[in-house]
């Protein structure tokens, strides 16, 4: 069983190890700087600062975007809040001198702009500052705490009705109102139900998706497990697009480790919830972002939509879901809610429930009304 | 008389087979896994040959029309062997106002080849994907899977003469 305790050693280790260390460099390595090298400048971080012998005074972390992706490779001096954008390898070791002194100017990218002080991240809060392979950085992060609390103190009943209180959306452009959603899902008899996260991120200039998932791939599977909580569902799919390997791959590790510390899989933080998920790779079609086309996707067919009923009392019914906390009043019970890669919601009620999951897609996708 | 065999043989005794039985194998051989054991082939040989299709569609209990039907429809699949060298430009919007058409015409004029075409002489393929989700550096390619961002037609250029001669 896995407690509060547990997690808070967690954070209060992560934490300690950082405080430890007086300069923090953090490299993006999030697609559009790794794009432009910034794999070369991290491990250059690394090597020098062996060099240098200053292991127990500086520590560089790979973290995911920071936003200004257009002057990658992006890093950032913490505590001190410095950023720099465009560096090189060869920038490397002025930087490493500057450090506790004054910051190398030309290199420094303005923070005092509207982009940075007029923006409040909420979904991606931790994008940018954690490392996204690390499980840990992100318990420390208050990750998986809601979860647990979902898990330890509250009824689905109770989880869906704060989420309706919150008034979250969907985000997939039709802003469907998300507990309503979950209402029907949970009120339905169906033996088996699904959660479709929707991460086909089709549109072009569009990478919130992204940003979220190769930065903050946990908070996105924390998400997941909490909807399948409260709706009663055990699998969840993630349908990714093939153009973003470094998401999937991501994503694979991610679930990799939660499911070794128990909070993916079968009894889940020692509790009778089970929630499996499986990822699904895109082939390179826009259309299979709409949530018919991506369900016929999952099931392994063409990605051709379908017209469906929305009503409950139908043989199929599709819902998809993208969740994010889009309210200005924060969930209370939940301090940093879920994330908002398009997490899905689907829920089949077949005329007889199989028995097996892999006839039960199929006898889904087959049957109409 | 016809029977129906459970487990078919791969096409060939290649090793690289192995890998695709795995994605068949964890996945049941359900027909949800088609697109699942497709991608698995196209990573081990690069593309779907007719034999692969086939092979996958009897492992899988689909029609073979089925696993054609899924392969020309999504662009990432495909039925020809791709050259030694793969070179994407990025087509979405981003890159298309950056100018992704110019680095397109140069590399007709150079290699004689359109996207989804290979060369004469087969060293290199040229594709084209719908925003790599890095729009910041647009236009975008990437060669041998290596991305070029802010790429110049020069620089394209230059960066395929050094791969293709490179290895030749
Ligand atoms: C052609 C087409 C493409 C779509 N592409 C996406 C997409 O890339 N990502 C997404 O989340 N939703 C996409 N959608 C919307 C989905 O069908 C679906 O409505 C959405 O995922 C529901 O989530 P929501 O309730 O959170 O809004 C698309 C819809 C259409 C018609
Ligand atoms: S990808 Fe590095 S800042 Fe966005
Ligand atoms: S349009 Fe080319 S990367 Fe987005």
């Amino acid at each position: 069983m896995v407690t509060l305790e547990d997690l808070s050693d967690i954070r209060d280790r992560v934490q300690h190890e950082l405080a430890s260390h007086k300069h923090r460099i953090h490299v993006c390595v999030a697609a559009g700087c790794i794009a432009s090298g910034s794999k070369d400048v991290l491990q250059a971080f690394r090597n020098e600062i062996l060099s240098r012998q200053l292991t127990d005074k500086c520590i560089v972390k790979g973290v995911g975007c920071m936003g200004p992706c257009a002057g990658s490779p992006v890093i950032a001096i913490e505590p001190d809040g410095v950023m720099y954008c465009n560096v090189t390898v060869d920038d490397v070791p002025e930087i490493m001198n500057s450090l506790g002194k004054q910051p190398v100017a030309r290199l420094q990218m303005n923070t005092d702009q509207p982009f940075f002080t007029r923006q409040k991240k909420i979904v991606l809060e931790n994008s940018g500052k954690i490392d996204p392979d690390e499980i840990d950085d992100y318990i420390a992060a208050k990750g998986y705490h809601s979860l647990y609390k979902v898990l330890s103190s509250m009824s689905p009943v109770e989880v869906i009705a704060e989420v309706i209180k919150s008034g979250l959306r969907g985000r997939g452009g039709g802003g469907y109102p998300t507990g309503l959603k979950w209402t029907t899902v949970a009120k339905t008899g169906a033996q088996e139900k699904y959660i479709v996260c929707n991460a086909d991120e089709g549109d072009p200039g569009a990478f919130m998706d992204r940003s979220v998932l190769e930065s903050d791939p946990h908070r996105v599977l924390e998400g997941m497990a909490i909807a399948a909580y409260a709706v009663g569902a055990d699998h969840g799919y993630i349908y990714i697009r093939a153009e973003y390997p470094l998401a999937y791959e991501r994503l694979r590790k991610a679930i990799q480790q939660a499911e070794e510390t128990t909070f993916l899989g079968r009894r889940i933080m020692g509790t009778t919830f089970n929630f499996h998920i499986e990822l699904r790779l895109g082939a390179g079609a826009y259309v299979c972002g709409e949530e018919t086309a991506l369900i016929a996707s999952i099931e392994g067919g063409r990605g051709t939509p379908q017209t469906t009923s929305s009503l409950p009392s139908r043989t199929r019914l599709v819902w998809e879901n993208q969740l994010s906390l889009t309210t200005s009043r924060p969930l209370p019970t939940f301090p940093q809610f879920y994330a908002t890669a398009g997490i899905g919601l689907r829920l089949s009620v077949p005329r007889e429930a199989k028995a097996q999951r892999s006839s039960h897609l199929q006898a889904t996708s087959r049957t109409s009304d | 008389m016809y029977q129906k065999s459970k487990f078919p043989e791969p096409p060939t005794d290649d090793k690289r087979w192995h890998s695709v039985q795995v994605v068949m194998r964890k996945h049941g051989r359900s027909p949800h896994a088609l697109i699942e054991s497709l991608h698995a082939v196209q990573d081990a040989f690069g593309y779907l040959d007719r034999d692969a299709l086939t092979y996958v569609a009897r492992s899988l209990d689909v029609p073979l029309s089925k696993a054609y039907g899924v392969a020309t429809f999504y662009q990432y699949f495909t039925l020809k062997p791709p050259g030694q060298h793969k070179c994407v430009v990025c087509t979405g919007t981003a890159c298309y106002i950056k100018g992704m058409t110019e680095l397109l015409d140069a590399l007709k004029e150079k290699y004689g080849v359109n996207v989804e075409q290979t060369t004469e002489d087969g060293t290199l393929t040229l594709q084209s994907a719908c925003c790599i989700g890095t729009c910041g550096l647009a236009p975008i390619a990437t060669v041998d899977g290596e991305d070029l961002g802010k790429v110049s037609k020069e620089e394209l250029l230059a960066k395929l003469e050094e791969v293709l001669h490179g290895h030749s």
